[in-house]
C-alpha cells in the first residue's frame, strides 16, 4: 500500500468535487475490491474519497411500484430489510448469499454495481429486474449501464447514489457458487415483470447479459420446463480452472431453471 | 490444589486460553528495537537466466538499508540449502543433487524463486524499493508437469540432470512380481494423478533475525516446526556459523501441516542479512507469497497394476510413479515419494510381492515436500483405489475382497515385502466397527431415496495403514536419512513440586501442552495445572528434531515418559533415605513413595523439597536436584490405521459432489486425550476431503504461472462442505512404544481421499465410470457424465 490522501465528505456534491479535482482519486464504497487492490499495490490512488459518511446514500424506501436502495447500503442490510424481503424477496436472498458475513457487512450495493465484476451477484438483479441506476448526474437504465468486464456507463467523477428496482410479479435468483471464492460461477436472475420476463446471467461471461431466447420462452409459459432445452452458446463465455466454457453454458440453463422454480415458489 | 488429570482424560486444552483470548505470541507479534523490514523479490518467470541485477535505483530509494542478491551470497562463500535425505537408484547411484542457493544464482527455476532481499526502514519503503529493482531475465521455456518434464525434448532445469530425473528409484522384488503377474487370473490396472496441494497453515511464514555484535550471537525467530534442525542446518551447512552462537526460536506457530518443517532460504537470508546491516530484520509473508514459496505437497502421476488369482487373492502389486520435486530439492523432498510411499503399498493386505519404481523429477514449480501424510496418502490412494477397481472387474464385493486379503489380527507382527514390519493392528476389527457405525446395511434405502430426488449416491471404503512416529534412526539412515530422528525431553521438578518439561517437539496446534502435561500428571502424580511444557527455543530446550510425521507423542512422548521414569527412580533413592528403608522396599504409585507394607510415605513434593534443600539427603551417593533428561530413538515406526467410509451424493445436473456421511474407525494405539484425538481426526479428514473434492494447485502449462494463486482460486474446504463426522477408535496397543501409542496426526488425511473417491466412483459406476481423478470438481464430474452420454438429468 502506498500513502494516499483520505477524504470523508458528507455531501454528494463534495464527493464529486473531490473526485473530479484530484487526479487519480478513487471513490470508496465498502472497499471490497479497492482496498485489497491498494494493499496489493495494483492500485495506487493519490486520494480516496470515502462515501461512508454521506447520509443521502443510505436507506431503503418503497413507493408501491419500486423499491429504492441507497448506494451505500451494505448487503447484510439489504438481506435483512423487511421492505426488500416483502417486496423483492429474490433480491434479499441474493444479498444474503454474497461472499461471507464480513463481505456482506462491509460491501455495498453501489460499490458492487459500479465495479461490475463479471462474477458479482448484484448486476444480475439490476439487469434482471430492469432497475434504474441513479447517479450524482442522471438516471441510467440497467440495459444501458453494464458495458462488459468492469466497464459501466459511469463517467469519471460520477457516483451512484441509489438504485431503483421495479417490484416484480415474481423473481428468483439461482447461483452456482465458486467453491473457493463464493462468487457466482454462474448466477441467473429471472424476473417476471408487468412488461415481460427478463433473464440476466452473471459469472458466465465477461459481464452480465440477458438471454432473449429464455425470456421469450418464459413469456409463453413461466415454467422451468419452458427453458430446459434452451442451450447457451459457449463461445465468448469465461473458461478457467473452475469451469470450462461449455460447462458454464450448461450451468446457465440449469441455474435459469432453478431461478424460475424459485420464482414460482 | 489442582488434581491429577492423567492418561485417557479429556481436559480442555491448556494452550487455548492464550490462543482464544488473543494472547499468543507469534513471530509477527514480535518487535525488536531498531527493527528493519525485508521484502523478497521473487522471480515472475518459471525459468530464466539471470543476466544481471541493477541495484542502483532500489538502493537510492527512500529508507533503503540494503539490497542483497545471489552474488552477495556467493561473495560471502555461503552454502546451499541442504537436503536432509540422499536416496539412490537401483544400482546405488546417488540422486542428482544440484545446489539450492538461498538467493538465485545464474538462473531462476520457478515462479517465486528468490532473486533479491530488500531491507528498508519501513515495510512500505522496502516494497517500493523492491519494485525499483531492475532484474534482467532471459526467459527460457519451462516445464511444470512430470509427464512433460521427462520427455526427451523437455526444457532442462539443470545442465547435469539429464531428462530432469533426480533419481530413478525402486523398491521391491521386481522378478518375483513379474513372475506373479504371469500366473495371475486377473490383472487390474489403474492410471491416476495424485493432485498437487498447498498446505495453508492459518499463519503465513515469518521470520525475524537479530545479531548481537558484542557476543557474536545470532537470534532467529521463525515459524518453524523444528527450530533445532533449522539451527543445525542453517549454522553448519548454509551460513557456516558456530552452532553455539545461534539461537533459533519458534514461538507460538499458527499451524504447519508440514509446510513449516523445512529449512527455508528466507531463514538463512534474514539471519545473514541481520549481521550485515547490524539491525534486526523482519519478514512476514502474505498468503500469495506463501503460495509461491511454501513447499507444496503430493503431485504424482502413477500407473498401478494388481495381480489376483481366480479367488481374488492378491498376488502382486506393481506401481510406477513420476513424482514432482519442483525446482530444487527441499529438506525432505526426495524422501517423501520414495521411502514414505513405497513401503506403504502393502496396505493392510497380505500381498506377497510388491515392486515400486519412482522417478523423482525436477520441474519449474515450487519445490515439493512433505504435507500432512506425506507419501502415505499417495500410497493409500493407489492401494485402496486399485482394490476397488479389481473388485468391480472381478465382480467381487469390495468389502469381501478386502476381507479375503486382509492381514488377520493374529498374524501380527507382520513383515511386508516392502521393508516395514507392522507390530500390531486389527484392520478387520476397524472394518467391522465402521460398517456398523456407517449403517452400511441400510445404504440401499438411502441410495433409493437419492435416486427419487434425481441424485446418485455412492459409498466408498478405505481400509488403510500408515507408518509414522518418524523414525528409527538406524533404519532411516539405511534409507538415506542424513540426520537422527530421536527425540529428547527434560523433566524438571521444581523445589515445591511443580514441573517444567523441556521437549524438542513443537506444538503448533496439536495440543501438546495438554497431552504432555497429562502424561506427566499421570506418571508423577502431580496436579495437571502444575505442569508446563516448554518447546520451540534452542536456548531453553536441550535438543529436538521437532514435530512432523505424527512423531510428537510417539517419539517425544516416549522420551518424556522415560525422563519421568528416571525422576521416579531417583525419587525412590531419596525416599529410601528419608524413610530409612532400602531402595528395593520403596513402592511408588501416583506421586507417593511408600515403604512396602507400611503407612510410611513421602509425596513427590516432599521428595523434591529434600532434593533441593539437601540437609537430610544422601549426598555421598546422590546429586541434589530433581531433573532428568531422556533421549528416545524408536525401534520401529508405528502403524496406525483403520477404516474410513465416505458416503456422497452427486447432483448429475451440476456435477456437485456432496459428502453426506463420513465414518472413521481408527487404530491409533493408546489414547492420551480422546478430545484431542477426535480433533486431530476431524482436521485430518477435512484435509483429505479437501484433496479429494476441492484442492488443486494448478500451474499453467505454457507460462509456468501458478494459476491457483490465492484462496480465491484454491479451495480449502469449509464447514458447509462437510457433514457431521462419526469418529471412533478401535485400538490395539503398539508393542514397542512406552505407552502403546501410535500417533494420530496424519491418519485422517491418509485414509480419507481414497474413501471419498471410491464413493464418487461408486455413485457413478452404473454409467461405466471406473475412475475419477482428484479433485472431483463439479466440472470434472459433469465432463465424465457428458462422456458417459448420460441423458441430461431428470427435470
Amino acid at each position: 500500500m502506498r500513502a494516499f490522501a483520505y477524504h470523508q465528505p458528507s455531501e454528494i456534491s463534495d464527493a464529486v468535487t473531490l473526485l473530479t479535482s484530484v487526479e487519480d482519486s478513487k471513490v470508496l464504497g465498502g472497499g471490497m475490491t479497492l482496498i485489497p487492490t491498494i494493499k496489493q499495490r495494483l492500485a495506487a490512488p493519490t486520494a480516496v474519497v470515502d462515501l461512508a459518511k454521506v447520509p443521502a446514500l443510505k436507506g431503503i424506501s418503497d413507493d408501491g411500484e419500486t423499491v429504492t436502495i441507497g448506494a451505500m447500503t451494505p448487503h447484510a442490510v439489504v438481506a435483512a430489510s423487511p421492505i426488500v424481503q416483502a417486496r423483492i424477496p429474490a433480491l434479499a436472498q441474493l444479498a444474503s448469499e454474497i461472499g461471507d458475513p464480513a463481505v456482506r457487512n462491509r460491501g455495498t450495493l453501489g460499490g458492487s454495481v459500479a465495479n461490475n465484476d463479471p462474477s458479482a451477484d448484484y448486476p444480475a438483479a439490476v439487469l434482471g429486474l430492469g432497475a434504474t441506476i441513479i447517479t450524482s448526474a442522471r438516471e441510467i437504465a440497467a440495459d444501458q449501464f453494464f458495458l462488459g468486464l468492469f466497464e459501466t456507463a459511469l463517467q469519471p467523477g460520477e457516483i451512484i447514489t441509489a438504485i431503483r428496482f421495479p417490484v416484480p410479479l415474481a423473481a428468483g435468483y439461482a447461483k452456482f457458487k465458486a467453491p473457493a471464492s463464493r462468487y457466482a460461477l454462474v448466477g441467473v436472475f429471472v424476473a417476471k415483470l408487468a412488461g415481460g420476463v427478463r433473464v440476466a446471467v452473471t459469472g458466465a461471461g465477461p459481464g452480465v447479459f440477458r438471454v432473449a431466447a429464455m425470456e421469450q420462452a418464459l413469456n409463453g409459459s413461466f415454467e422451468p420446463t419452458s427453458i430446459a432445452s434452451i442451450k447457451i452458446d459457449a463461445a465468448g463465455l469465461a473458461s478457467d480452472i473452475h469451469a470450462e466454457a461449455d460447462y458454464r453454458a450448461h450451468l446457465v440453463t440449469v441455474m435459469a431453471k432453478r431461478a424460475v422454480a424459485a420464482a414460482s415458489r | 490444589m489442582g488434581q491429577v488429570i492423567g492418561i485417557g482424560a479429556a481436559p480442555k486444552r491448556k494452550e487455548d486460553q492464550r490462543f482464544l483470548t488473543g494472547r499468543g505470541n507469534y513471530v509477527s507479534d514480535i518487535k525488536r528495537p531498531g527493527m528493519t523490514f525485508g521484502v523478497f523479490v521473487r522471480s515472475p518467470h518459471a525459468h530464466a537466466v539471470l543476466r544481471g541485477i541493477d541495484k542502483a535505483a532500489a538502493l537510492a530509494a527512500p529508507g533503503v538499508v540494503a539490497v542483497l542478491t545471489g552474488e552477495d551470497v556467493a561473495a560471502d562463500g555461503l552454502g546451499s540449502l541442504p537436503c536432509g535425505w540422499g536416496i539412490s537408484d537401483a544400482k546405488g547411484v546417488p540422486m542428482k543433487e544440484p545446489p539450492f542457493p538461498m538467493l538465485a544464482q545464474g538462473k531462476v527455476r520457478f515462479v517465486g524463486d528468490m532473486v533479491a532481499f530488500v531491507i528498508a526502514e519501513t515495510l512500505e519503503q522496502a516494497k517500493s524499493a523492491a519494485e525499483l529493482l531492475s532484474v534482467d531475465y532471459e526467459v527460457l521455456p519451462s516445464v511444470v508437469g512430470v509427464l512433460d518434464a521427462v520427455r526427451p525434448d523437455a526444457p532442462q532445469l539443470f545442465d547435469d540432470v539429464p531428462n530432469n530425473v533426480c533419481c530413478d528409484w525402486e523398491l521391491g522384488d521386481k522378478a518375483a512380481v513379474e513372475s506373479a503377474f504371469r500366473k495371475a487370473a486377473h490383472v487390474a490396472k489403474l492410471s491416476l494423478v495424485n493432485n498437487r496441494l498447498i498446505g495453508n497453515p492459518m499463519e503465513p511464514r515469518a521470520a525475524i533475525a537479530e545479531y548481537d555484535p558484542g557476543k557474536s550471537h545470532h537470534t532467529l525467530w521463525t515459524t518453524s516446526q523444528f527450530p533445532h534442525v533449522v539451527r543445525f542446518l542453517m549454522s553448519a551447512l548454509v551460513l557456516k556459523l558456530p552452532e553455539h552462537k545461534v539461537r533459533v526460536v519458534a514461538p507460538d506457530v499458527g499451524g504447519g501441516f508440514g509446510v513449516k518443517q523445512f529449512h527455508y532460504g528466507e531463514e538463512a537470508v534474514i539471519t545473514w542479512a541481520a549481521k550485515r546491516v547490524l539491525r534486526p530484520v523482519k519478514w512476514v509473508a502474505d498468503r500469495s507469497e506463501g503460495y509461491l514459496s511454501d513447499r507444496h505437497g503430493r503431485d504424482h502421476v502413477t500407473e498401478a497394476e494388481l495381480a489376483l488369482d481366480e479367488n481374488g487373492k492378491f498376488l502382486a502389486l506393481r506401481v510406477k510413479t513420476l513424482a514432482n520435486m519442483g525446482g530444487y530439492l527441499s529438506t525432505f523432498g526426495p524422501n517423501i515419494p520414495t521411502n514414505l510411499y513405497a513401503p506403504l503399498l502393502g496396505g493392510v493386505y497380505t500381498t506377497p510381492a510388491i515392486y515400486c519404481n519412482v522417478k523423482v523429477v525436477f520441474t519449474n514449480t515450487v519445490p515439493v515436500d512433505a504435507y500432512r501424510g506425506a507419501g502415505r496418502p499417495e500410497a493409500t490412494f493407489v492401494v485402496e483405489r486399485i482394490v476397488d477397481v479389481a473388485a468391480a472387474e472381478m465382480g467381487i464385493d469390495r468389502v469381501e475382497l478386502r476381507r479375503r486379503n486382509m492381514i488377520p489380527k493374529e498374524a501380527y507382527p507382520y513383515q511386508t515385502p516392502v521393508l516395514v514390519q507392522y507390530d500390531s493392528g486389527d484392520p478387520m476389527g476397524c472394518l467391522d466397527g465402521a460398517l456398523v457405525a456407517a449403517d452400511v446395511k441400510n445404504f440401499g434405502v438411502r441410495k433409493a431415496e437419492s435416486a427419487r430426488n434425481g441424485k446418485f449416491r455412492g459409498l466408498g471404503f478405505s481400509t488403510y495403514v500408515e507408518a509414522c512416529g518418524l523414525a528409527p534412526s538406524r533404519f532411516a539412515g539405511r534409507l538415506g536419512a542424513r540426520g537422527g530422528l530421536y527425540e529428547s525431553a527434560t523433566v524438571r521438578v521444581h523445589p515445591a513440586g511443580q514441573v517444567t518439561v523441556l521437549i524438542g517437539t513443537h506444538n503448533h496446534g496439536q495440543g501438546h501442552e495438554t497431552t504432555f502435561a497429562q502424561i506427566v500428571s499421570d506418571k508423577l502424580g502431580v496436579p495437571f495445572e502444575n505442569v508446563d511444557i516448554v518447546f520451540g527455543d534452542t536456548d531453553r530446550v536441550q535438543f529436538g528434531m521437532g514435530t512432523y510425521g505424527s512423531r510428537s507423542l510417539v517419539v517425544g512422548g516416549a522420551a518424556l515418559s522415560k525422563a519421568a521414569d528416571k525422576v521416579i527412580v531417583k525419587g525412590k533413592k531419596i525416599a529410601a533415605h528419608l524413610l530409612e528403608a532400602s531402595e528395593q522396599d520403596i513402592h511408588y504409585e501416583s506421586g507417593k513413595f511408600s515403604v512396602a507394607g507400611t503407612d510410611r510415605v513421602k509425596t513427590i513434593e516432599e521428595i523434591a523439597g529434600a532434593a533441593y534443600v539437601p540437609h537430610n539427603y544422601p549426598l555421598e551417593i546422590l546429586e541434589p536436584g530433581l531433573e532428568e533428561q531422556a533421549y528416545y530413538d524408536p525401534v520401529n515406526f508405528t502403524y496406525p490405521g483403520g477404516c474410513h467410509i465416505a458416503e456422497v451424493e452427486i447432483d448429475p445436473e451440476t456435477g456437485i459432489v456432496t459428502l453426506v456421511n463420513y465414518t472413521a474407525v481408527d487404530d491409533v494405539g493408546t489414547v492420551i486425550n480422546p478430545m484431542i484425538v477426535e480433533g486431530q481426526l476431524h482436521g485430518g479428514i477435512v484435509q483429505g476431503v479437501g484433496q479429494a473434492l476441492y484442492e488443486n494447485a494448478v500451474y499453467d502449462d505454457s507460462s509456468g504461472q501458478l494459476v491457483s494463486g490465492s484462496l480465491m482460486d484454491y479451495c480449502v474446504p469449509r464447514a458447509d462442505h462437510l457433514p457431521m463426522m462419526k469418529v471412533a477408535t478401535h485400538s490395539t496397543l503398539c508393542t514397542h512404544t512406552p505407552m502403546g501409542v501410535k500417533g494420530c496426526g496424519e491418519v485422517g488425511t491418509i485414509g480419507s481421499p481414497a474413501a471419498v473417491i471410491n464413493a464418487v466412483v461408486d455413485a457413478l459406476s452404473h454409467l461405466g465410470v471406473t475412475h475419477v481423478d482428484m479433485p472431483a470438481t463439479p466440472n470434472r464430474i459433469w465432463r465424465l457424465l457428458q462422456n458417459a452420454s448420460l441423458p441430461v438429468a431428470a427435470e
